[in-house]
């Protein structure tokens, strides 16, 4: 299991766009992917919870990985939340 | 009725209505165990079946759609096919028997109440996203069940011309699938700046009046309507006159709109033969595009806080060094001023870690950082120092309040330039230092930092909203900041009589440069040079070319005799061109 906090740095926060990139991005790996935002948990495979968690930009969320290719994902997801998003 | 307007623009034409009728619901309970899993396939079913149906729209669009647009619909591939979506629906199927129509359209209900219900603007107008895919994937299910009767997809909706389309809302699908060549207007009972409606509108060109309220529903077929987006106004069926005169103020601002994309290679100039500086406010290299179409002359204010924001550290030296030689080069030997980092207030950075204040515009920001953290301010400054050696490059010093600060952002500026020419870099020596005057105490001492600037940038927002002792962001009071109010006025009067005393130029680059209101008052001041954000441009170079500095002398001398903004807008109003 790996688990990383990010800062949300996309300038509108976790909106329509970077949630679309983040769904299609857990697809590609067997790993079950889940976000932490304050005392919720949720699993990053519905759109519906990603959006109404409502992540601002600036806010912290912790992304935690587990599964048979977790070293791969871990670091896609570190790709996105660092770089990626920034476009989005 | 009066709504927002959000695609500016004046349509007169004939409505037409489009309702939707609520998904019933059936009542129909499952009576046996079995037909459970019939009812999930279905569902599963449905969704495949709507998720190929937005395919197929993307497919075809793909070419003639807006980008926004594209990732609406991919957003609603995966909303459609959301697994959270289908538990709830699963477990109302086998825990309250319901069948998966009845199950289907309550989740989506709930669903579309909780996001309707979110505060954040753009998340509630998500709502519309969740039950346009309702719409959809309940469309397949019930096509499923009376498998029987010949499917019956809706004609695709066909207008005549002149359309002026009015609904309660309009869908991502509504607006995207719409064939709008004859629609020349939209109005919404519901809706905000951020709907859909409001995107397509102003990406196709099409005037919008949307947030009409509830009377906008007794609007019927046929109706005459006209549609006025510039105030926000949906008329309808006028009288001759109202009509009339619509017809002359829509031909009127088509020809203003001509007349003034025809401004771009014409110099400002008022008819007495006085030249006037026109610059943009930017943010990035590309927003130079639109400055030069517009008939910019150059960047009167860089903010170089977009460079600074959306990121986890701070930007290199290199990094800045790029970004503002990026700027210099692309301008040519058109004039640049960078403002340095004005962080703090409203504008935070998330990895600097600045604990939230108390009064955060009256607390730790811009220049006061700076002199703070002098590492940060020498490494921008090294940045800007190189970059100024490939253009017309300027700095700007915001938050200035008193001499003693104007003399310390100068001696670190010196500290920078020694440690360059220390590293043998290449560097502008000779790089011209001005301030923003911002604060009010700066402009009462306009006289005296004149003697130590080369160059004054009056930033009317936070000039205004400080004289004032009013928060531009706090709702309850956010009316009584007034641009207008003598006292604000008497200080940008005197800054720009400084400026001109002492020779050295003075710009204004606050919201009040591109009030066309303003414009004469200011010309009268002695202000010569105006920077605003580029689609301001045309507009306030109209304004100039038809007025002269004699007249803008006398409505000066007029509005610094009245007492109270009331008055002096009244009287702006008048004496318009």
């Amino acid at each position: 299991m790996i688990i990383k906090d990010y800062t949300i740095l996309s300038p509108e926060g976790i909106h329509a766009r970077p949630a679309t990139t983040l769904i299609k991005l857990t697809k590609q790996f067997k790993s079950v992917f889940h976000l932490k935002k304050g005392d919720t948990v949720i699993k990053l495979n519905s759109m519906l919870n990603i959006l109404a968690l409502a992540a601002k930009n600036g806010e912290t969320i912790s992304i935690i990985v587990e599964g048979e290719d977790e070293a791969p994902a871990a670091a896609a997801i570190e790709e996105f939340f660092t770089q990626q998003i920034k476009n989005l | 009725m009066k709504g927002i307007g959000v695609s500016p623009g004046i349509s007169i034409g004939t409505a037409r209505v489009i309702r939707k009728t609520a998904a019933a619901l059936t009542g129909i309970l499952l009576t046996n165990e079995s037909a459970i899993p019939t009812e999930i396939k279905k569902y599963d079913e449905a969704v495949g079946a709507a998720v190929k149906e937005i395919e197929g729209i993307i497919a075809r669009g793909a070419a003639s759609l807006p980008p926004e647009s594209i990732e609406i619909l991919e957003m609603q591939i995966e909303l459609s096919g959301d697994p959270q979506i289908k538990d709830n629906v699963v477990q109302r199927i086998i825990s309250d028997k319901k069948n998966v129509s009845d199950a289907f359209i309550e989740v989506i209900r709930d669903t579309v109440e909780i996001f309707s219900n979110m505060e954040d603007e753009y998340m509630s107008a998500r709502a519309a996203d969740i039950q346009d895919i309702g719409d959809r994937i309940l469309q397949h299910l019930q096509e499923a069940r009376a498998t029987t009767a010949a499917a019956s997809q809706p004609d695709p909706l066909a207008f005549g011309p002149d359309t002026i389309l009015i609904a309660d809302d309009f869908t991502p699908t509504d607006t995207i699938t719409m064939d709008t060549s004859q629609v020349i207007g939209f109005a919404t009972r519901a809706g905000s700046r951020t709907s859909h409606v409001a995107i397509i509108a102003s990406a196709r060109g099409i005037p919008a009046v949307v947030g009409c309220g509830d009377e906008l529903l007794l609007i019927s077929n046929g109706d005459k309507i006209i549609l006025d987006s510039l105030n926000g106004l949906v008329l309808v069926n006028p009288d001759m006159d109202t009509l009339a005169q619509y017809r002359l103020k829509k031909l009127a601002y088509a020809q203003q709109t001509d007349r003034l994309a025809g401004l771009k290679e014409v110099a400002a100039r008022t008819t007495d033969g006085e030249v006037i500086t026109l610059l943009a406010n930017i943010g990035e290299p590309d927003d130079l595009d639109q400055v030069f179409e517009k008939g910019g002359q150059g960047t009167g204010l860089l903010r170089t806080e977009l460079l600074f924001m959306g990121r986890s550290s701070f930007p290199t030296e290199e990094e800045q060094f790029e970004f503002y030689k990026e700027i210099a080069l692309r301008s040519g030997d058109k004039p640049v001023i960078i403002r340095t980092l004005d962080i703090g207030g409203d504008k935070q950075l998330p990895y600097f870690g600045l604990p939230p204040e108390q009064n955060p515009f009256l607390g730790y920001r811009a220049i006061r950082i700076c002199l703070d953290r002098e590492e940060l301010f020498i490494t921008q400054l090294k940045a800007i120092l190189r970059a100024a050696a490939f253009g017309n490059v300027k700095i700007m010093f915001p938050m200035i309040g008193n001499i003693r600060e104007l003399r310390s952002a100068k001696q670190v500026l010196a500290k920078a330039k020694t440690a360059l020419s220390r590293e043998k870099r290449t560097f502008a020596e000779n790089i011209a230092v001005g301030i923003m005057i911002e604060i009010p105490s700066a402009a009462i001492i306009a006289d005296w930092l004149a003697k130590e600037a080369d160059f004054f940038s009056i930033g009317t927002n936070d000039l205004c909203q400080y004289t004032l002792a009013v928060d531009r962001m706090n709702e309850k009071v956010k009316d009584l900041y007034d641009p207008y109010d003598p006292g604000v006025l008497r200080l940008v009067h005197n800054v720009i009589e400084q400026g001109c005393k002492n020779n050295i130029p003075v710009a204004m680059c606050g919201e009040l440069a591109s009030d066309p209101l303003a414009t004469l008052l200011l010309l009268g001041m002695g202000l010569r040079e105006f920077s605003m954000s580029a689609p301001s441009i045309p507009f306030i170079k109209n304004i100039i070319n038809h007025n002269s500095i004699v007249k803008a002398k006398e409505v000066c001398k007029k509005v610094m005799e009245m007492n109270n903004s009331k008055d002096i807008i009244t009287y702006l109003q008048e004496v318009q061109p």
